[in-house]
């Protein structure tokens, strides 16, 4: 019996019809093209009514096929499969054709750009025919769910799903979890002790029944498919045994090695070989940092075993590995910080007074290597003035073109708090002040208010070498002061740079090793920034946080609630479809040569040594069809893009060219280079 | 070793010490330096002010000349002006084709043509310091600089825009720095290193020209350096040169006298003085350089312990520190 | 790559003079240019406001500033501008339009370029001596003698030269000067 096919050609307002001539298009296929039972055009397919024109016509005339031209099929061809599957009709008989991406929008001349949309028509009718029926398959979904990062953002989903009822893992490379936000005195714009708001949530996932914290712990590897992901954790060896730790502190208090804290007090103060980052850590256990206790670089000292009160000190303790078995996994992995010594001009490194904005948070922290002075380098002397240098690192073709998001209010913040602990003056060197989110605007009204002077400049250097009286022993940041429109030169005694956000130093490995992607700049990318921002294109890998790009607290936790309300819809559900445009092995035509297992992007192919073929997960197959094209049997068939389908649309694009259904258009060979 | 050599206008008569000690130390070293024939003046800053394709094409017979030398591949020029204007037509010849096409009917009219990237064009700071290397510097100086403060002063045509071909900083560059330490000199962390001298400015305006050197000369006495190290002659005409103009301008009396780095490690391989143009400058060298020899204890012992009660912060780890 | 579509008028003109040009719709008015700038505080206008002007299509404003005749080329506004314009570049650009125009104010700077220029296309070589005699007398005439023990001092300590060189090929130089000067005019 011959199919019906039906066609419908969407004007998406002007966005094709401005280019092509869709009435024309619809017209012609009705007339022209073979097993056309209907063709329409409508303004707007993706509307319920357009959606309903195909269900009728379904119903209504009997359609075995539809044709749709409109947009890309990112973007709707979800939308008419379900328009089909309303009406009955099996979901993958449905072949849209690109009528907007790759025609309207990349052409100039109104009748080529027609005559290219009736060649894609007639390539989608003729494909569609050969189409078949397929049917997704279910697999389920494990209730489990894996947090990278335990930043606010980690901290914050892991929460969300274990408060509904559902087990986590949460994972922690440092030995506690807190992230970045530990580190901060306080928060814009309410000023709020960070480690106050942070700290609740920190005790409740540390007591939480339905978390397992696994700190100081990485994720080695990962495998599997959504709903079914398989972990291996490593975690790393504190030398203390959990089992035994009371959390009492006697050994950071004995230890007599003392070391720069590079990580938790961003190199400002020191820890000992055996510490906890923080007195608010969590969990309680410390850590014997291998590559300065003196025990495994000498064989001597063990101050700690011999107080330890409980005996819970082991030098011997190895790594262990732990194997995960988890539906979904979300990833926060947060962010680092920028080197500020690749600006040589700001000094950083070089002139003592020049300080990093993570090292100026430690120091205004209460429980920071200053107690919450601010001094100089020398840790004794009060500034009289400092300077705030906006921008390091950020906007800069040379480094990250993108603005951080978060410094401007950073820098108020710190503004506050200079004039707060010192009295002194305040300055911010700024190009543009960015307070978008509430009370931010606000903010930066009271700081004017109390005093705090912004120059409109982007500091041209930071130095010493005084030129002018007044210069000597200061420090002087030059700029343009560019609303009044002159060269400045404000001699300080402290300068602090506000560094840009960067990717974590091995972003790159991280997203290999969860097979998602980066932007170029090491962010990790979403679905779709505006519309799935916590979503990446692998199913059931989400991010949340700065891991996903530079953002302040309120935005970060928000997405971590975000992408947690993802999973659970997931885990609600229960089971999760597989899409089934993937690829099969015909057992009986392949010879076991196992050229495609190596070639399989997704490593969805297996060899079965006990029947000596290979074998494809359908789960994991993502239908790029490369092993099909490389089997030199021809043993393996894709689904939606069999030969028949493949060569039925070419000879559709070529309709002209080969005799017969009209057309008219002209076959103009390239222009062959003098 | 072998280049070709560009010495430039001013290493003729002005700088002709620059000249001197460059090929005083160019034997010891093993380099051989093969000068561009005829070559023409460069044109410095003033030409590019005033017609760009006569600009460039002026630089450019200069490239097409130094083809001629067979089987050198390599130009070096001790002058920075002279050795920003090679190494940019080099590269405008590569990536501006429009230019390039003028430069190319005019060097046409006399018979010559550049296809740029032919020469790699390299500053004798770069060549010495990458090719001849620190260790083998430090094995042959046999009269080391100990006891010699000196500020290096690199100016800012070698080391902007960044075309250097070693990975020195355009902000804070340690090139000369290491060479001269490897010298066995003192060097002052001199934070005016890479700021400009002024060029001509002092011909359009003294004011603001002598207020360039003056930052230069008094970011070097603040510093206790004895003597400042010049790449560049148009850089040491100004230090040295107008040194006293500039001390009358604003009622200073700063000596600090001026020599360039070729000076340096000809005094360092144990050459006489006056081989190496030494008593040329303006601004005498004698006090500064009766220093070399001297018995001097040395500056750093070991780093001190840090005391119980020091409040003191650490400082933040430097980078690109060797 | 997104083309940016700003390309008429004056702002037009001096990106197509300058290798690189095109960055400068990019600027965002940050200001490090006049900040770095070393002669700055003597210009008429920083770098910064120069191209706020261009941008507003100031052409007579730009082309009398002073300011590209105190830019000594130290580049320090290129390599650190964020959006990687070639400052110093614009800068020559300008030079040579307000040279074709006249339209500068005061003459010191294109005179002084002018005069360098005159020994080098007579013989192939630059001449101090002749550079500056012709230049003080022109416009600095009491300078001289504030100069004097330089001047002095350059000649005992044989640092100066009281006649030009001329080199060998001038004639094939005075050839590729005249065509590239055609050249020029006409591009």
């Amino acid at each position: 019996m011959a199919e019906k096919v039906g066609v419908y050609i969407c004007h998406c307002g002007s966005n094709i019809a401005g280019m092509v001539d869709v009435v024309e298009v619809a017209r012609w296929a009705g007339e022209n093209l073979e097993n056309v039972a209907v063709a329409r055009e409508y303004k707007f397919m993706c509307s319920s009514l357009g959606q309903e024109l195909i269900e009728e016509d379904i119903k209504k005339e009997g359609l075995t096929r539809v044709v749709v031209g409109a947009c890309s099929p990112h973007l709707h061809e979800k939308t008419f499969r379900k328009a089909c599957a309303n009406a009955g009709l099996n979901p993958y008989l449905m072949q849209m054709a690109s009528l907007r991406e790759q025609i309207s929008w990349v052409s100039t001349d109104k009748d080529k750009a027609t005559e290219k949309a009736k060649a894609l028509i007639s390539g989608a009718v003729r494909r569609v025919i050969e189409q078949e029926e397929l049917f997704a398959s279910e697999v389920p979904v494990n209730p489990n769910t894996l947090v990278v990062g335990g930043g606010v953002t980690g901290i914050q989903a892991a929460l969300e799903l274990a408060d509904a009822g559902y087990p986590v893992y949460l994972v922690e490379r440092e030995p506690s979890i807190g992230g970045h936000m530990a580190q901060f005195d306080k928060t814009f714009p309410t000023l709020d002790c960070s480690a106050c708001i942070l700290t609740p949530k920190m005790s409740d996932v540390g007591q939480h029944e339905n978390i397992t914290l696994l700190s100081y712990a990485e994720v080695e590897s990962v495998s599997g498919y959504v709903g079914n992901f398989h972990a291996r954790i490593k975690k790393r060896a504190r030398s203390v045994k959990e089992a035994d730790c009371t959390g009492c502190g006697v050994c950071i208090e004995k230890c007599p090695k003392k070391v720069i804290d590079d990580v938790f007090e961003a190199g400002l103060g020191y820890r000992k070989a055996v510490y906890r980052p923080f007195p608010q850590a969590v969990p309680k256990y410390p850590v014997i940092d291998r590559e300065n206790c003196t025990y495994y670089l000498k064989g001597t000292c063990k101050a700690c075993e011999k107080f330890c009160p409980t005996n819970a000190i082991d030098f011997e303790q190895q790594d262990t590995y732990l194997d995960l078995d988890v539906g979904n996994i979300i990833l926060a992995t947060g962010f680092d910080m920028f080197d500020a010594t690749r600006l040589p001009q700001y000094g950083y490194g070089r002139l003592a007074n020049v300080f990093s904005n993570l090292e100026f948070e430690r120091m205004c922290n209460a429980a920071g290597p200053t107690d919450g002075k601010v001094v100089l380098r020398d840790g004794v002397t009060t500034p009289q003035s400092i300077a705030l240098v906006h921008c390091v690192g950020s906007r800069d073709k040379k480094h990250n073109p993108y603005c951080s998001a978060v410094c401007c209010m950073a820098a108020l913040k710190f503004g506050h708090l200079a004039i707060e602990k010192t009295g002194g003056q305040v300055y911010s060197f700024y190009i543009d002040m960015r307070t978008p989110h509430k009370n931010y605007e606000e903010f930066y009204d009271r700081l004017l208010s109390e005093g705090m002077q912004f120059v409109r400049g982007r500091v041209a250097e930071v130095t010493d070498a005084a030129r002018l009286p007044g210069e000597e022993g200061k420090l002087i940041v030059q700029s343009e002061d560019t609303l009044a429109g002159r060269q400045r030169r404000t001699p300080v005694d402290m300068v602090v740079l506000m560094g840009a956000l960067e990717p974590r130093h091995d972003a790159r490995e991280t997203a290999l090793k969860f097979g998602i992607s980066c932007s170029m700049n090491g962010w990790f990318t979403e679905r779709h920034p505006k519309l799935d921002p916590v979503a990446t294109m692998t199913d059931g890998v989400f991010i949340a946080g700065v891991c996903q790009g530079p953002k302040d607290i309120p935005d970060s936790v928000a997405q971590g609630a975000a992408a947690a309300a993802r999973v659970m819809a997931m885990i609600t559900k229960g089971t999760v479809l597989i899409e089934p445009v993937v690829a099969t092995i015909h057992e009986e035509n392949c010879s076991g040569c196992r050229i495609c297992n190596n070639l399989c992007p997704y490593n969805a192919i297996t060899f079965l040594d006990d029947k000596g073929v290979s074998f494809i997960n359908a789960a994991l197959c993502k239908g790029c069809g490369t092993c099909v094209a490389a089997c030199p049997a021809q043993a393996i068939s894709g689904a939606h893009f069999s030969n028949e389908q493949i060569f039925s649309e070419l000879e559709g694009l070529l309709y002209d060219a080969i005799s017969g259904n009209g057309g008219g258009r002209k076959f103009e060979p390239a222009g062959v280079p003098a | 070793m072998k280049y070709s050599y560009f010495p430039g206008c001013s290493l003729e008569k002005n700088a002709a010490s620059y000249h001197e000690s460059t090929m005083a130390i160019a034997g010891p070293l093993g380099l051989d330096f093969v000068e561009v024939e005829d070559w023409n003046c460069c044109g410095a800053t003033e030409y590019h002010a005033l017609n760009q394709t006569a600009a460039y094409a002026l630089i450019a017979r200069n490239l097409a000349q130094a083809t001629k030398n067979e089987g050198l591949d390599t130009l070096v020029a001790p002058c920075s002006a002279c050795y920003l204007n090679l190494r940019k037509c080099d590269k405008y010849m590569a990536t501006e084709p429009a230019l390039a096409g003028r430069v190319s009917q005019a060097l046409a009219e006399a018979g010559l043509s550049y296809t740029g990237g032919t020469l790699h064009v390299r500053h004798l700071l770069d060549v010495i310091h990458n090719d001849i290397g620190l260790e083998t510097l430090h094995a042959k100086a046999s009269h080391p600089l100990k006891g010699l403060r000196v500020a290096p002063y690199y100016g800012c045509m070698i080391v902007r825009p960044g075309f250097h071909n070693g990975d020195d900083d355009p902000e804070y560059p340690m090139t000369l720095d290491r060479l001269l330490t490897a010298l066995g000199a003192e060097v002052v962390d001199y934070p005016m290193k890479a700021h400009c001298c002024g060029g001509h400015m002092t011909q359009i305006s003294e004011a603001t020209g002598f207020e360039m050197i003056r930052r230069l000369v008094k970011g070097a006495d603040d510093y206790d350096a004895d003597l400042i190290v010049t790449i560049c002659p148009m850089c040491q005409l100004n230090l040295d040169g107008f040194q006293g103009a500039m001390n009358r301008h604003f009622g200073t009396s700063y000596h600090i006298p001026v020599l360039y780095f070729t000076q340096l490690i000809g005094l360092a391989l144990g050459l006489p003085p006056k081989q190496l143009g030494i008593g040329s400058e303006i601004v005498s060298a004698r006090d500064a350089l009766a220093k070399i020899g001297a018995e001097v204890e040395p500056a750093e012992g070991a780093p001190p312990r840090r005391k119980r009660d020091d409040k003191a912060l650490p400082m933040p780890g430097r980078r690109g520190e060797g | 790559m997104h083309e940016p579509s700003r390309r008429d008028g004056f702002q037009g003109e001096v990106i197509a003079a300058t290798p690189g040009g095109e960055a400068l719709l990019t600027c965002i008015q940050c200001g490090t240019c006049g900040g770095s700038c070393p002669s700055g505080s003597d210009m008429d206008h920083t770098p910064r406001q120069l191209f706020a002007m261009i941008n507003a299509g100031l052409k007579d404003d730009v082309l009398s500033s002073n300011t590209p005749w105190y830019c000594v080329s130290c580049y320090y506004c290129t390599v650190r501008c964020p959006k990687e314009i070639p400052i110093t570049e614009l800068m020559y650009a300008l030079k040579r339009m307000a040279v074709k125009e006249g339209a500068f104010d005061d003459s010191k700077a294109p005179d002084f370029s002018k005069t360098f220029i005159h020994w080098v296309e007579d013989y192939g070589r630059s001449f101090e001596l002749g550079l500056m005699g012709t230049h003080m007398i022109r416009h600095n005439p009491f300078g001289a003698f504030k100069i004097a023990d330089m001047g002095f001092g350059m000649v005992t300590k044989g640092r100066m030269a009281f006649a030009p060189t001329r080199i060998k090929g001038m004639d094939g130089l005075k050839r590729i000067l005249a065509k590239a000067k055609q050249l020029e005019a006409q591009a």
